[in-house]
């Protein structure tokens, strides 16, 4: 098919961007988005021109490294997927797309497409962590069953893949749904209840002081998340930080 | 005469590991704030082993090139981690993990290397769930486990298909709580360029900062690479795009023996190259193979109308498919290893009866398995009589709960539902078993310079079992650096600082950014990528799931040409000195040129069947690899000498004295 392409490009974090068209032809619909982009720069590349920096490295839906706002959307039209799993089936011959970096305060332009996305790790830094020594040294682990359905939860929350696609999906660019899924996955689990009421406080503040805006329940973010994070932990965020608020 | 010291302890196989930590030398904690510790690459080995160094106490400093350590590959490993903790009391132990392990990689691994991974690996498991990683769990509150290729016992432990992916959340939470303590600084988006020696002995790396292109130097007592494998070498492979064997290359160069390179793991459930301008290609997780079951059709016709779209698969009757792994395999069946699985795939297509486009597909195929479980639920709810429709939906719900997220995965890829259909699959370049020659202290023959997980050769043999990649690589990181890198900095505790300010981080800087400006004044037509699918298709063809003499021979010529046409047509466009992708992948296909002719080199070399190494010329009457122990029980270990083809030949011999060596059969 043939494609119309409306590409931001900016040459770094200072410089001023703006897009820029590229027409392509031939590609197929079994080609994933990032191939097509691969595509794209090797055109470029052959005519002398830079070609269009992207994050990515898996290029199986997990390392949570592409990004992409795809016609307006993070990771394109397609629901639960990264843009490294959209593939070109969900785009006709002659359609135009724009694609821009995801477009937060907290998340800087780093080139092209790119964004910096360290702001994640310093929320996980300020407490997503269990705080146990990695000596071996602890109790077998079958030694503290956990009802199955907590387990389930707990990894449900810990599927985020911090891709960032929650903050681009938000009007505010909130990280909440992140921040909520990460403390979701410790606060269900008895291994991390002795230290929930420090890391929420921690992570809450760190969220805060990294830019990032406040949520307004809009649910955006629970729509654009390849890994279907749930709102819920949004909500049990809430009452740990509540619950903490009032011990701390 | 080899120089080669494995530095193995004495005693009882069982006892080597205790003895080994009771006599080697410890640092003392004060003196343990005062020493520089580097790692390179922030997967399993290099997260767990850069926290528990920090925790020790040592300074540390952590290098990817991701944006993030949680990026790592190990985050894409899908099925599980073993380990030997007979939970399921079904006869598992460590001397039988240890067993498998040893003969599941055609004894070629060092025994106690592996002898201690068993050993540690139950407390892989505790350690992991006490920095809360949501393992599966049976409705009891216990941990459940399931089953891999080439092993009769249950000791997987595993989170759904995304095993990987929650180890190494953990060990980069616990990385996390040394940053906030201020032991660890992360450089991530940074490559490693080169390493440095002083007096012989690794001291510092140079890195290139990703997004200025700034050349940094950066000192250490010690340097941990961790920086996985080369599967990219293929360019398609299951790695992740940025993979790469730089680190490792270039610690290569520099005096640390490679060793095995041509022991390069296929995996026999990929989801088939769809076409010609695909980048990457996506594992589905081996635990798939315990309740799916391979077939092709039996008669040539019936797979010719489903090559040509007249034929579905669901039209084939059972009397009509051939089982090929069942057939040929009854003990273990769809369970065999992955290289025997691999092969009989290939085996089965070269012959004709490929089921997609190409050619290059078999079935992977659940309905029977639908069924069971569908069966089992029925009876189990308490429908003593269900009706065949509610025995699928019901079957359907059990193999969605268990590979959900995996069918979906496939789904979404390939546009079909894999639920109603068989998958279709073929083996893909997933893992490499050779890498840099350590010791068992896991030091490289670069004094100061260790290597861990993949990028180092001890545990894995010719072939890898599934789920013992995790495993070996949290067990080097967690529980065995940490004892063994302070036998070496306990003679260190003196030295004081390590000064960039030298001639030597001076050279190195310099030999850094000429090797750069290179690459970007070549300035010819060709992309990085034209010559990277070029290699890919010389190893794929030549190196890959079966070699000859005759076309490795020519692989080496190939790729040495190749080698010549890069470094006079690549055109890199884009300044040095800002982001610039395309000169970070010259750069690595730049090695992956050498390392691939070594490759070749040890192909050739290596006149024997054995694991992931098929010679054509060294097998059986009915097509199993024939392994030769008397002439090629050793590890090779390639040391450098300039061009990859001087490279001089140095051979470890491995020695036997638990496991009496055996032709593995899985009939």
């Amino acid at each position: 098919m043939k494609l119309k392409l409306n590409i931001w490009r900016q040459e770094d974090a200072n410089a001023k961007g703006q897009f820029e068209n590229y027409d392509l032809d031939g590609i197929d619909g079994d080609m994933s988005f990032l191939e097509m982009l691969d595509v794209l720069n090797n055109n470029l590349i052959e005519q002398g021109v830079e070609p269009v920096e992207f994050d990515h490295d898996c290029r199986e839906g997990i390392c949570g490294m592409c990004s992409l706002q795809i016609n307006g959307e993070p990771h394109g039209p397609d629901r639960r997927v990264t843009t490294c799993q959209l593939h070109m089936r969900k785009f006709k011959d002659g359609d135009t797309i724009t694609i821009e970096p995801f477009r937060a305060k907290a998340f800087p332009v780093v080139k092209d497409l790119v964004v910096d996305r360290s702001a994640f790790d310093r929320i996980q830094h300020a407490g997503g962590y269990i705080s146990v020594n990695t000596s071996g040294n602890t109790q077998d682990a079958n030694s503290i069953p956990i009802e199955k359905e907590n387990a389930d939860m707990a990894f449900n929350a810990a599927t985020c893949i911090g891709c960032g696609a929650c903050v681009a999906a938000c009007k505010n660019a909130s990280a909440m749904l992140f921040t909520s899924a990460k403390v979701s996955q410790y606060a269900l689990l008895p291994q991390g209840e002795v230290e929930a009421t420090e890391r929420v406080l921690n992570m809450v503040e760190q969220m805060d002081k990294e830019g990032f805006g406040n949520c307004t329940n809009t649910g955006a973010c629970e729509i654009e998340c390849p890994k279907g994070i749930s709102l819920e932990n949004i909500a049990r965020l809430n009452r740990e930080y509540l619950s903490a608020s009032f011990k701390g | 005469m080899s120089i080669l010291d494995s530095k193995i302890p004495s005693g009882p196989i069982a006892e080597k590991w205790t003895k080994h930590k009771n006599e080697i030398n410890l640092v003392n904690p004060a003196n343990k704030r005062n020493i520089d510790i580097i790692v390179v690459g922030t997967g399993l080995a290099g997260a767990s082993a850069a926290a528990t160094l920090a925790e020790l106490g040592y300074n540390v400093k952590t290098f990817c090139f991701q944006d993030s350590p949680r990026r790592a590959h190990s985050i894409a490993a899908q099925g599980g981690i073993n380990a030997s903790k007979n939970y399921q009391g079904d006869g598992d132990s460590d001397y039988r993990l240890f067993y498998d392990t040893v003969k599941g990689g055609d004894y070629r691994s060092r025994e106690a290397n592996v002898y201690r991974l068993a050993e540690v690996s139950s407390n892989i498991i505790d350690q992991c769930v006490a920095q809360g990683v949501p393992f599966a769990r049976e409705y009891g509150g216990l941990l459940d486990n399931r089953s891999f290729g080439g092993v009769l016992v249950s000791r997987t432990f595993y989170a759904k298909g995304q095993t990987g992916q929650q180890l190494l959340l953990g060990a980069y939470s616990a990385m996390n709580r040394q940053i906030n303590r201020g032991k660890i600084q992360a450089f991530n988006r940074h490559e490693m360029m080169d390493i440095v020696k002083v007096d012989g002995k690794a001291r510092g790396i140079i890195a290139r900062n990703l997004v200025t292109g700034e050349i940094e130097r950066h000192s250490a007592h010690a340097v941990v690479l961790a920086s996985g494998g080369y599967g990219n070498v293929f360019f398609l492979s299951t790695n992740a795009m940025g993979s790469n064997v730089t680190a490792a290359w270039r610690a290569h160069k520099k005096g640390a023996f490679f060793a095995n390179p041509c022991f390069t793991q296929i995996h026999p459930t990929c989801i088939p190259v769809s076409g010609d301008l695909q980048a990457k290609l996506t594992l589905m997780s081996e635990s798939l193979r315990n309740d799916g079951r391979i077939w092709v059709p039996k008669h040539k016709k019936d797979a010719e109308a489903i090559r040509a779209g007249k034929l579905k698969p669901t039209e084939i009757k059972e009397e009509d498919r051939d089982y090929y792994l069942e057939r040929r395999y009854p003990a273990f069946g769809n369970l065999v290893p992955r290289d025997v699985a691999s092969r009989a795939a290939k085996e089965r297509c070269d012959a004709g009866y490929g089921v997609n486009k190409t050619g290059q597909a078999v079935y992977l195929d659940f309905a029977s398995a639908i069924e069971r479980y569908g069966k089992e639920k029925a009876f189990s709810s308490g429908h003593k009589n269900p009706s065949q429709e509610e025995i699928i939906k019901l079957g359907k719900e059990v193999v969605e709960s268990k590979y959900g997220n995996l069918f979906d995965m496939y789904q979404k890829i390939t546009d079909q539902n894999p639920y109603e259909t068989p998958m279709m699959i073929f083996p893909a370049v997933h893992y490499t078993m050779g890498g840099l020659w350590v010791d068992y202290n896991l030091m490289t023959t670069i004094p100061g310079c260790y290597a861990a997980g993949e990028a180092n050769f001890s545990d894995h043999g010719a072939n890898r079992l599934g789920a013992s990649a995790l495993m070996q690589g949290l067990a080097d990181g967690y529980f065995v650096l940490p004892y063994t890198i302070g036998d070496y900095l306990s003679s260190d505790i003196q030295t004081g600082p390590i000064s960039t300010e030298t001639k030597e981080f001076e050279q190195a800087e310099k030999e850094v950014r000429d090797s750069l400006d290179r690459l970007m004044n070549i300035k010819g037509d060709k992309p990085v990528d034209y010559f990277h699918r070029k290699l890919g298709l010389i190893m794929w063809n030549k190196c890959g799931m079966s070699r000859n003499e005759k076309e490795l021979k020519e692989a080496i010529e190939e790729i040495a040409q190749l080698r010549e046409e890069f470094y006079s047509n690549v055109r890199i466009p884009g300044k040095a000195t800002v982001k610039n992708a395309e000169l970070e992948k010259a750069s690595r296909v730049a090695d992956f040129l050498e390392l691939g002719e070594l490759f070749a080199k040890d192909a050739l070399e290596r006149n024997e069947s054995c694991g992931g190494h098929f010679r054509e010329e060294y097998q059986t009457e009915d097509g199993e690899a024939l392994r030769d122990d008397e002439n090629y029980r050793y590890v090779s270990a390639w040391e450098y000498k300039g061009q990859p083809k001087d490279a001089v030949l140095h051979k470890e011999q491995l020695i036997f004295e638990n496991i009496e060596l055996k032709t593995r059969s899985y009939k």
